[in-house]
């Protein structure tokens, strides 16, 4: 009975370790190599940390790097400061027959894909677009506005993006806070900001943290999103690190660029947990 | 039996991996009938086209179809193509003095690699409605034009700012601290002009958009863009920048680890005959490389090559010799520079 | 006396459904008072408006004087214990203690101080740092009582706290809690569908049904002498005839039963000879072979069922000779009638006193 069981578990759990070897480690082990390879004057390749060095030395390579990690901080904290409410109505105000009404109607953009999903917001915000078009025939305007290609927009379209992988967390956990906790709270003297703060936010931490973590990520390796509404000074690094791919034909520097994104986001999701006294096996459940 | 048909039919497949545009369904249709070989077409650029055979080490694809001047450097280093058996060629198809070029140029220890398709040039779209005056490339930094231009942030923008300030970059090409120094230069004129661009497109059909919407008066781009809207909007023209429209031609070449090698001659030798080659010409406007298509190109064809292109201004048409290697890193920085500037 | 809440008319519709019915009543300062009824009679709805969580529909709600139309929970001087007592987990005992003290801005030591005198008063004394998990469940209780006593209020509202407990310590956190609020002095306002919590517990109790009170009295009263067939019936176990009356003078009445015995009863009210009528007798009413000296009893005969045993509340249960309805007799424990088995008959008397008779409506 029990060699049955060990031999049922090698059965299943092989095929996920065959494919965690072949399609994530060796890849990562073979890049990592890559980024340590350079090439001389004549052609020649060797070992060497140039790579590494390049990123230190050139400050666009880390401006790009340092402003693509404060803005995922900024859209996760953004993206969290819209799906909190959102998923608050959605546990704990709306009538329980409209909840799975209201999930759909979030999930609904997610069945088309990102670029699709993209284009639609450049057609809504663009200088002859739907906004404009509609603005300058109510008379708010007299000259169509550019609202494409700019931060804020960019921003706009990753917290778009990421909003559902924020809500659906947060709604788990909040769907398990007993209403009774928030009302005694109530008439224990708290406003609603103490509720929010106190029993609330504490009570969805799990939630928070790993909604948090999946969105710092998706939107740390971000490319279309930022590249087609950014426009012109849209910098992401994960630009860099196509560039250095695909039109400097530069792999090795690409494998490293690849590295350090690596690095920084495991770095950043450490360090959340760390501060917000979570640990990943609680977080991922 | 039928099953082993069936098999059998399917097999006959060729991979083409091209550009948008290059396969143009009817011809992929009629080539099906003629031959019985289906055609799976991938779209990309000379950059992912060279990306994607440098991971799979030439596998992958049947036939690919490269910009002539970004094969030998890529050939002398990866080894992505085989060498082309002019033999199964139909030569007499092709016009002759441009089959030649391309052999010169594609040329690494005496072997040719490619053979000519198409040809077109990258110049100035201009709304002459809004910008009358717009004539070179230099006007894609015009504070003139503010909030109205847009280009690419790729190689040719560098290659065609160079010209435009009375340099050859061509020359350079062999010296990479001299060509460094110019597309420095270069970049510091393009940072200078960012606060004017739009955008930086990067994908032909938003481009034409944003010219037919209004949104962009001055663009570099290329000509059958500009062709194509002229046929829409008759202000929206092509323009051959004073300092010389940018001569590209693409080509077929065979990735070396490709499998199904007869059919990729097949499918070249059916481009080539005038009147298919036609069809893809009166598509997508551009010049082909086929000897006898005149008769069959529409008139509306023949009218923008001689609007645009008077003599003088094919004289002066820069063609992009092989770009060495290395150059790619070089002009990489620059335009990562310039992207990130304000 | 001071009176701490006062509830006149109050009403709360939901949509068609009326859960609370123009109720009126006052509680004095100091009381135990508790609201008895089923599940669904609109107790709890009665509760959350006086704590505030609710709006009535109609009527007025007073805390010592003071209206609390319009005012929010948080700003009201009643606090309420939850059916699952809502202790927040996320906090240690202290913590849910000081809880409310914190929102009144009070300094740090004397919030200390509050929350250490409190944890004493409920036996929980250095459970402060305590984690509301490594509890015992009376003790989370007691918590939950202490949480809203360190606030004083005027008046504490309990929503069926008792009701997640076994039964051992149900009995046992019955005669704390009242043991707590006599030392403590606060009103307490107790809602609970469990008879014996009601009447061991409360100086009043207030029998709810369909939105509506049925009778307030002290619980003595409600048992000796209900004044509805409802608070008769919920009240304590009874048994139920129905029959007419045969002939009747000002307070007592021969009622012929259904199945045709004929049995006299005092009246609560006067009737007329020939009113259909319910007729209501306590168990421990029912004396099993009484002394045949005794006159004036109703007599009448029954068949043992089975023999309930239940220590000092152990029962027979009967039915009479001709009729399946079943009776339950209290069987004193005074070893006096072991000789009683299942299918023996035996002969039961009552006196007339004994019986409550109700005019069917």
């Amino acid at each position: 009975m029990k060699k049955q069981k060990r031999w049922g578990l090698y059965f299943f759990l092989t095929p996920v370790l065959l494919w965690l070897f072949l399609l994530i480690v060796l890849p990562h082990i073979d890049l990592l190599i890559m980024s340590f390879r350079s090439e001389t004057i004549d052609g020649k390749a060797i070992w060497s940390p140039a790579n590494y060095l390049n990123f230190f030395e050139e400050p666009i390579y880390w401006l790009t790097f340092v402003r693509t990690a404060v803005y995922s901080i900024l859209v996760t904290f953004l993206t969290f400061v819209i799906a909190l409410p959102l998923a608050f109505y959605i546990t704990k105000v709306v009538a329980p027959r409209f909840q799975g009404f209201l999930l759909v109607l979030l999930l609904l953009p997610f069945w088309v894909s990102e670029l699709v999903r993209v284009y639609g917001w450049m057609i809504l915000l663009r200088e002859s677009g739907v906004i404009n078009h509609f603005m300058i025939k109510l008379g708010f305007l007299n000259q169509p506005v550019e609202m494409l290609y700019r931060d804020s927009t960019m921003i706009l379209g990753l917290v778009y993006t990421s909003m559902l992988f924020m809500v659906v967390p947060i709604v788990s956990v909040l769907e398990s806070l007993d209403n009774s906790l928030i009302e005694a709270a109530y008439d224990l003297g708290a406003n609603m900001w103490t509720i929010l703060f106190k029993i609330v936010i504490p009570h969805a931490t799990p939630g928070i943290v790993s909604g948090s973590i999946v969105v710092f990520m998706l939107t740390l390796g971000n490319y279309l999103t930022p590249n087609l509404m950014g426009g012109k000074n849209s910098l992401w690094f994960t630009e860099q690190i196509y560039n250095q791919f695909i039109a400097s034909f530069n792999w090795n520097q690409g494998s490293a660029f690849g590295f350090l994104l690596l690095v920084l986001s495991s770095l950043v999701v450490w360090l959340g947990l760390k501060l917000t006294k979570q640990n990943l096996r609680k977080v991922v459940q | 039996m039928a099953f082993a048909l069936g098999n059998v039919y399917a097999a006959e497949e060729l991979s083409l991996l091209t550009w948008s545009g290059y396969a143009p369904q009817n011809l992929v249709d009629k080539f099906q009938k003629e031959t019985g070989i289906t055609v799976k077409v991938t779209n990309s650029n000379n950059e992912e086209m060279i990306a994607k055979l440098r991971a799979t080490r030439g596998a992958g694809f049947d036939l690919a179809q490269p910009s002539q001047d970004r094969i030998s450097s890529v050939q002398e280093k990866y080894n992505l193509y085989q060498p082309i058996d002019y033999s199964k060629i139909q030569s007499d198809l092709m016009i002759d003095s441009m089959l030649e070029a391309v052999k010169k140029s594609t040329m690494v220890a005496d072997k040719a690699y490619a053979v000519p398709f198409c040809w077109g040039t990258s110049g100035l779209v201009v709304n002459r409605k809004f910008a009358p005056n717009a004539s070179d490339y230099a006007d894609i930094l015009n504070a003139m034009y503010a909030g109205r231009i847009s280009y690419r942030l790729k190689r040719p923008t560098l290659i065609a700012l160079a010209f435009s300030m009375g340099e050859n970059p061509f020359a350079k090409y062999s010296d990479a601290m001299a060509y460094k120094a110019l597309m420095e230069k270069v970049g510091e004129a393009m940072i200078a002009g960012k606060p004017f661009v739009k955008n930086y497109w990067t994908n032909g059909d938003a481009l034409l958009e944003s010219m037919r919407s209004g949104e962009v008066h001055v663009a570099m781009a290329w000509d059958n863009g500009g062709w194509k809207l002229h046929a829409e909007n008759p202000n929206i023209d092509f323009v051959a920048p004073r300092s010389g429209a940018l001569g590209w031609i693409d080509t077929f070449a065979i990735p070396s680890k490709a499998e199904n090698v007869d059919a990729a001659y097949k499918w070249i030798n059916f481009m080539m005959q005038p009147e298919n080659a036609a069809v893809f010409t009166n598509a997508e406007k551009y010049g082909t490389a086929s000897a006898g298509s005149g008769q069959f190109l529409d008139a509306e064809i023949k009218g923008n090559f001689e609007r645009c292109f008077p003599m003088k201004a094919i004289a002066n048409i820069k063609w992009y010799p092989p770009v060495p290697a290395k150059l790619e890193e070089i002009e990489g920085l620059i335009l990562d520079k310039v992207k990130a500037a304000k | 006396m001071q009176i701490d809440l006062s509830v006149q008319n109050v009403t709360k519709r939901f949509d068609e459904f009326v859960a609370v019915d123009h109720v009126s009543f006052e509680v004095p300062d100091g009381q135990f008072f508790s609201i008895l009824g089923p599940s669904g009679c609109g107790k709890t709805t009665l509760l959350r408006m006086i704590a505030g969580l609710t709006e009535p529909t109609e009527g007025e709600i007073e805390i010592r004087g003071q209206s609390m139309l319009g005012i929010a929970p948080n700003k009201r001087p009643v606090n309420l214990i939850f059916q699952h007592l809502a202790l927040f987990p996320m906090m240690n005992v202290g913590e849910n203690i000081a809880f409310g003290l914190k929102r009144r801005a009070e300094s740090k030591s004397a919030i200390r101080e509050k929350v250490d005198v409190i944890l004493e008063r409920v036996d929980l004394a250095g459970f402060g740092a305590k984690k509301i998990d490594q509890l015992s469940g009376g003790q989370k209780q007691r918590v939950a009582i202490a949480r809203c006593l360190v606030l004083e209020p005027a008046v504490l509202l309990l929503d069926e706290p008792l009701g997640a407990l076994d039964l051992k310590l149900r009995e046992q956190m019955k005669v704390e809690l009242k043991l707590l609020q006599a030392k403590v002095g606060t009103t307490f306002v107790y809602i609970t569908h469990d008879q014996s919590e009601a009447l061991v517990m409360s100086d009043h109790v207030a029998v709810m049904n369909k939105g509506v009170f049925e009778q307030i009295d002290s619980p003595k009263n409600l048992y000796n002498s209900p004044q509805t067939p409802f608070v008769a019936q919920f009240v304590g176990d009874n048994n139920a005839w129905s029959g007419r009356i045969r002939q009747c003078d000002q307070d007592a009445a021969d009622v012929e039963t259904s199945e045709g015995n004929v049995f006299r009863t005092k009246l609560r009210e006067p009737l007329q000879s020939g009113d259909e009528v319910d007729l209501f007798l306590r168990p421990e009413a029912m004396l099993i072979q009484p002394d045949p000296s005794l006159a004036e009893l109703n007599r009448f005969e029954v068949i043992v069922k089975d023999i309930l045993f239940d220590g000092a509340n152990s029962r027979l249960l009967a039915h009479p000779l001709d009729a399946d309805t079943e009776l339950l007799i209290a069987l004193p424990q005074t070893r006096q009638f072991d000789y009683i088995r299942k299918h023996d008959k035996i002969e039961i008397g009552w006196d007339q006193k004994s019986g409550i008779c109700f005019a069917r409506s």
